[in-house]
């Protein structure tokens, strides 16, 4: 007997005009390990609430271990547990404080409390933080407190709700040795995630798109299709982007992407109708068969038809070829108080490179970016954009930036075109009314023109948060994680906009804390607690940590061995 | 530069009157208010229930409670029997005053003696209670003046003419309505100044303009004129609805009023500013301003005189531009007040009003960095 | 049981350390009641005792002089003499003078003509219209005693007059703080039970902590009496300590009983949580909660309860919404107890009222509460 089962659930918002749910049905065995994954907006929240017996289906019915989520709510909390996610957490209660309030409202017993306590202490290595105020832990500390708190009485069913948001990637891992660990507790448990390579660690996987279930099963079954068609064409001695752009061209190629020094392909068919040569990638180069990732099989099955090169491609004009830095920072250091941010951070880029910043939340990524981008100031070092200052001439300076903030920050009271109208003119854009209408050409934005921000939908809600930050022609471009969240189509798309004005010779400096994305830049910057680990292609920073226990590196490892050499050499 | 401090103003418009949040913050509360205000807020005294307990059996003390009786201001009087009932009824709040004639009065009336009549009047509620007394002994010369000439005594040979400037009829609302202009033109000023900035940290936007090339003096000026805008916007408002719908009567000069009206939201613009630079977010902003306007507000002489506080309480209202601004609104309206007394009132205010900015603006950029 | 109790325990515990370390609660709770307390215990007062009035007296009779002495002889005037009829009325225009007495040169020529009488004139400041409603009647008053003292000192028969003995009952001194203050401490508990409690219950919706709370086995109704006990101890405390500070500082008489006192604080707190919580339940918003809160909490509790602005005075509809304000019961109710003492009947009243508000307001509670997120 299936311990979920989920019957035909549809949820709608604001009286049916939003459909958050459409109509999903399957079944979650004891035991089993599920991920549930799709990027931000398409239902994973609400079905986990509806799960939870939080919300109620418009139509359709959940029964968790025969109990129905409507009318049996009072059981179902019983035998469940959940973290949502925003931690759940009471911030201003001490670690112990948040355990003692949980264990009371589960019903645990006084005598059972000091065991479990301490068996989740230690389980989450928080011994040492007990009287912390938990609003002062560390990102990562806050998710393994909250995921304690929902095991203080072993659930039958664990719902987590995007359980390693932000998390620097070795307390990710230590959160999935604990999430692990429950199997053998015959615990089911839930999960969702953005992150479409979580979504491969599942027994089961089920990917949601635009409300619907676009796939449920075994993460394996999924990929055996893509077995023999995903390529990784290397040793390209012509221009990699150039590459990538006939590859987008190309309709043998489903989808194609960056990584490393690499250009990733899924093909339609298998190698043998491919020629590999018509992408024009130099001589030397071959192809490569990698395993399939999820990410290909999405677009394996979305099949999406718009292959388009970006429109940017015309319309901007390529800037004066220059071999100087455009980016600066030298012996960066941001003091708060008593803690160190940033520490004595130094590195240039050039024009026409992508430069990515990578660390988890909280590592110092954000208080760097924000002294190149002149929002704060350092407390030693400089920072130059563009040969300028941003200390002496801040107002020159930042004529030649341009800034995306994360999660696009729009006005969304106004409509697209208010929005463009409003950031042309802060950045004196000559010929206001002419760069707006090619703006609205170029990303086709004809048909939002009067609608307000709020409403459009994510895709071109980034488009117009693009077009407001390049508006005036900016020679370096600052993004703050700009992809989070985003599907892999709207992302793909997003990355073609970027090449585009890399090509002319902008420089790019982009801050993420996705591994993937980082696959992407030229050049890498590992960050963490505020120092600066290493600089150097994503190439070579996988290959430093290629070892025989490790013989095919990902990012995520090479962050991970790196920070503990970086560790050891201090403590030396 | 005015291109960029443009571009902003006219996001700022547009942002503000089309924000929901903003958008009930500026409609609703002065609205309330107003109506509560003008209708409620009353030291009038109206409507007034009264006992009477008349031991006297004499035809003078019939007369002399006919003459409360038809009096406007005593709607109702209900009569009692014992000391008990007087008792009761105070202390139940029923009745604000009583009336207790006691047996010999008549009498000694007849025989030219005087008579008492005791009033007993609700402590309690010791400012309505007094103006009560007032008109009670209105009542009782008239009734004095009367019987003098009715029993051939040669009535007083002195008359006390009340005349009341600037308001014959002592009408409350004329009081209170001019002040109302002043209170919900610094209520929505400082609202939306401090709503501004909380609200773009809040939404993240306001990174975005600190990287924009806009200097901070330039963001400050862009989101300032239009709450300078609204806030004489609604100042004006509530000027129209006094002269017309409440019909307070005109008598200044307009120019001065608005001249007063400009410097004064210039002096308040400080506050909502320094307010929002150190709150993060909307609903912070709104508590503050909540917090340290009321007693402003309370303090400002807008319903009770300056002159009843202590001395230091006094002091503290030097600093308070509201408290310049409803004299010379109040003056302005009823008392056609001179130019050079309009002056006294405003040099404070603009002095408070460059205090003010230069400190938010030195605060602001602080912040900033 | 036992379970249940647990679980409401651990709420409130919970609910304690917030509090503590929660700014806007301190602000609320505790800065803006200790501001309102010292405005109304000091700061603002409405005893005119000390009207400024100028005096021009051009006769120079007898007559005149004793009504000039009668005038400066009251203990609400503050005389200031002068022969510039035109500086004294720019002083009235300017706001300075309260008002002008004038004894004109024809005052005791009119006083022997048999058809006419001497007049006084007094020049109010109308655009103060409680200022000058007692300008009147203090004028008044000092010219009583001159026509007393005529009467006394000419020896002419009596006139037979009648005489008004005035008795301020429970306030002989006519100290507007002694009415102002219990009012603030009504405000006061409404701050805390409407508006604080509308805002942390609006902020556990924002921040998201309701949700994961929501998925114990705790119910809805647990979760309500938790919140709502630690708030109702809060406001009793603040009420404790404002009484306790209106008496020993402020110098308030107390001649009820506070058994009684308790009691009738307690059920009004008990409807201003059920605003408070009704509000947040309904807004889930912090900004909103807010605002609602104070417009239909605070404003009322100011302006319409009855402590300042005599209800009887206003319009007839608004008459009709005071009688739902909890905050006019609970004022009515607790200058009472200040002044006057434990009145059975009108203290029966006020709490039933009361009592009938709370039930209603928590049926809608009750009823709207799911423990859902939609």
């Amino acid at each position: 007997m299936p311990l979920v089962e989920i019957k035909n659930v549809t949820k709608t918002f604001g009286k049916g005009k939003i459909v958050a749910l459409n109509n999903i049905s399957c079944e979650f065995l004891s035991g089993e390990l599920i991920a549930i994954a799709g990027p931000d907006g398409t239902g994973k929240t609400t079905l986990m609430r509806t799960m939870a017996a939080l919300l109620k289906p418009d139509s359709g019915a959940i029964s968790i271990d025969g109990n129905d989520t409507i009318k049996d709510s009072q059981s179902i909390h019983k035998i469940i547990s959940y973290m949502p996610q925003k931690f759940g957490l009471y911030e201003d209660l001490t670690v112990l404080q948040n355990l003692n309030l949980y264990a009371d409202l589960q019903g645990l017993n006084s005598e059972d409390k000091k065991s479990v306590f301490d068996s989740l202490l230690d389980f989450t290595d928080l011994k040492n933080f007990q009287k912390r105020l938990a609003g002062k832990l560390s990102g990562g500390m806050k998710q393994k407190l909250g995921l304690a708190c929902t095991l203080l009485r072993k659930p039958k069913l664990l719902i987590l709700d995007e359980p390693t948001v932000g998390v620097d990637p070795i307390s990710r891992r230590e959160l999935w040795k604990m999430i692990y660990a429950l199997k053998k507790d015959n615990i089911t448990v839930v999960f969702s995630t953005a992150y479409l390579d979580e979504a491969e660690k599942a027994d089961k996987t089920m990917l949601i798109h635009e409300s619907s279930i676009l796939y449920f099963g075994k993460p394996s079954n999924l990929l055996s299709p893509l077995e023999n068609r995903v390529f990784l064409i290397k040793n390209i001695t012509t221009n990699r982007r150039e590459v990538l752009k006939n590859a987008s061209k190309d309709p043998d190629i489903i989808d194609t992407v960056v990584q490393g020094n690499a250009i990733r392909v899924v093909l339609q068919k298998n190698e043998n109708s491919f020629n590999l040569k018509k992408l024009c990638p130099g001589d030397d180069s071959k192809l490569e068969k990698v395993k399939p990732r999820f990410e290909d099989a999405f677009f394996d099955v979305m099949q999406s038809k718009d292959k388009k090169v970006s429109p940017l491609e015309e319309l901007l004009h390529p800037f004066e070829k220059s071999e100087a830095a455009l980016v600066e920072a030298k012996n960066l250091t941001k003091q708060f108080d008593h803690f160190t941010a940033a520490d004595d951070i130094t590195f240039s880029v050039k024009g026409g490179e992508v430069f990515g910043l990578l660390g988890p939340n909280g590592a110092g990524k954000s208080t760097t970016f924000k002294m190149l981008c002149g929002l704060l100031k350092p407390t030693k070092g400089t920072a130059d954009v563009a040969n300028y200052s941003l200390l002496n001439a801040p107002s020159l300076a930042r004529r030649k930036i341009g800034y995306m903030a994360q999660k696009f920050s729009l006005y969304e009271n106004m409509t697209a075109y208010q929005n463009l109208r409003f950031f042309s003119g802060i950045y004196s854009v000559k010929n206001q009314k002419e760069a707006i209408d090619k703006m609205i050409e170029v990303f086709s934005l004809h048909d939002y023109v009067n609608i307000n921000a709020a409403k459009l939908p994510l895709g071109f809600k980034q488009r117009l948060a693009l077009a407001c930050a390049i508006m005036h022609q900016p020679r370096v471009i600052f993004l703050d994680e700009p992809t989070s969240g985003v599907d892999p189509s709207t992302r793909r798309e997003f990355w073609g906009h970027i090449n585009a004005m890399v090509e002319k010779g902008a420089s790019i400096v982009i801050t993420t804390h996705f591994m993937d994305e980082a696959e992407y830049c030229d050049r890498i910057a590992l960050i963490n607690k505020g120092k600066l680990i290493r600089i150097d292609t994503p190439d070579n920073l996988k290959a430093a940590v290629k070892s025989d226990a490790i013989p095919f590196p990902s990012l995520e490892d090479a962050f991970i061995e790196l920070s503990k050499q970086e560790n050891e050499e201090k403590n030396k | 530069m005015f291109g960029k401090i443009y571009a902003l103003i006219v996001k700022e418009f547009i942002t503000i009157l089309q924000d929901t949040k903003t958008r009930i913050v500026l409609i609703s509360p002065p609205i309330i208010q107003l109506f509560i205000f003008a209708f409620a807020a009353t030291l009038d005294v109206e409507n007034v229930t009264i006992g009477v307990l008349n031991q006297d059996y004499g035809l003078q003390s019939s007369e002399l409670i006919k003459r409360f009786e038809g009096s406007r201001t005593f709607s109702k009087v209900k009569f009692f029997n014992s000391h008990k009932q007087i008792q009761e009824n105070i202390d139940n709040q029923k009745v604000l005053m009583v009336i207790h004639i006691d047996d010999n009065f008549s009498k000694n009336l007849l025989s030219h003696k005087k008579a008492k009549v005791q009033l007993l009047l609700d402590g309690r509620k010791s400012n309505s209670a007094q103006i009560v007394l007032g008109y009670a002994s209105k009542i009782i010369d008239q009734y004095n003046s009367d019987l003098a000439k009715e029993l051939g005594f040669k009535p007083a040979d002195t008359i006390v003419i009340p005349r009341n400037w600037f308001n014959p009829n002592l009408i409350y609302k004329w009081f209170t309505v001019p002040g109302l202009v002043a209170i919900l033109t610094l209520v929505i000023t400082v609202v939306i100044t401090s709503l501004s900035i909380a609200r773009e940290r809040e939404l993240g936007t306001f990174e975005q303009l600190l990287v924009s090339p806009m200097k901070p003096i330039e963001i400050l000026i862009g989101k300032t004129v239009p709450a300078i805008v609204l806030g004489m916007f609604e100042g004006t408002l509530i000027l129209c609805a006094a002269i017309f719908i409440f019909r307070v009567p005109f008598t200044g000069s307009l120019l001065a009023l608005y001249f007063s009206m400009f410097l004064f939201v210039l002096s308040i613009i400080g506050i909502g500013l320094f307010l929002s630079s150190i709150c993060k977010t909307q609903q912070q902003a709104l508590l503050s301003v909540f917090v340290f306007m009321s007693p402003a507000v309370i303090m400002s002489g807008f319903a009770t005189p300056i002159e009843n506080m202590p001395y230091i309480f006094q002091l503290s209202t030097i600093v308070n531009p509201l408290r310049y601004f409803i004299v010379i609104v109040r003056g302005i309206f009823l008392k056609e007040l001179p130019f050079v007394e309009i002056l006294k009132n405003i040099y404070p205010i603009a002095l408070i009003a460059v205090f003010n900015l230069t400190l938010a603006t030195w605060f602001f950029r602080k912040r900033i960095e | 049981m036992k379970k249940k109790i647990n679980r409401i325990k651990a709420l409130i515990r919970k609910e304690f350390f917030q509090i503590i370390r929660d700014p806007s609660s301190i602000l609320i709770a505790g800065i803006f009641p200790l501001i309102l307390l010292v405005i109304y215990g000091y700061g603002i007062s409405l005893d005119m005792n000390n009207l400024k009035i100028g005096l021009i007296i051009e006769d120079t009779s007898d007559d005149a002089i004793s009504l000039k002495r009668s005038f400066i002889n009251s203990r609400f005037f503050h005389i200031y003499e002068s022969n510039d009829e035109k500086k004294l009325v720019e002083d009235l225009i300017a706001f300075k003078l309260h008002g002008i007495v004038k004894i004109p040169f024809y005052f005791s020529y009119y006083m022997q003509r048999p058809d006419l009488k001497g007049p006084v004139f007094v020049a109010s400041d109308g655009s103060s219209p409680n200022t000058a409603s007692f300008v009147q009647n203090y004028s008044l008053g000092a010219w009583q005693n001159f026509l007393a003292q005529k009467m006394v000192s000419s020896g002419s028969p009596p006139i037979p007059n009648v005489e008004a003995a005035p008795r301020f009952w429970y306030n002989e001194e006519l100290n507007s703080r002694y009415f102002l203050v219990p009012g603030s401490i009504a405000i006061i508990m409404t701050l805390i039970g409407t508006l604080l409690t509308a805002l942390v219950v609006a902020r556990e919706w924002e921040r998201g902590t309701i949700e994961s709370i929501m998925t114990t086995p705790i119910t809805i109704k647990e979760f309500l009496i938790a919140k709502m006990i630690s708030y109702f101890c809060l406001g009793l405390g603040s009420m404790i300590f404002s009484t306790a500070l209106a008496i020993l500082m402020f110098g308030l008489p107390f001649r009820g009983s506070f058994f009684v006192l308790s009691i009738v604080s307690s059920v009004f707190l008990i409807v201003a949580l059920g605003v408070g919580l009704l509000i947040s339940t309904l807004s889930k918003n912090q900004f909103i909660a807010s605002q609602i809160s104070i417009v239909s909490g605070f404003l009322p509790a100011f302006m319409l309860s009855g402590f300042i602005f005599e209800i009887s005075s206003m319009p007839v509809l608004i008459r009709a919404i005071t009688t739902i304000i909890p905050a006019k019961y609970m004022v009515s109710a607790l200058q009472t107890l200040f002044l006057v003492g434990t009145v059975k009947r009108l203290i029966l009243v006020n709490v039933s009222v009361m009592l009938a508000l709370a039930f209603i307001l928590f049926v809608i509670i009750f009823l709207k509460s799911r423990k859902r997120l939609d």
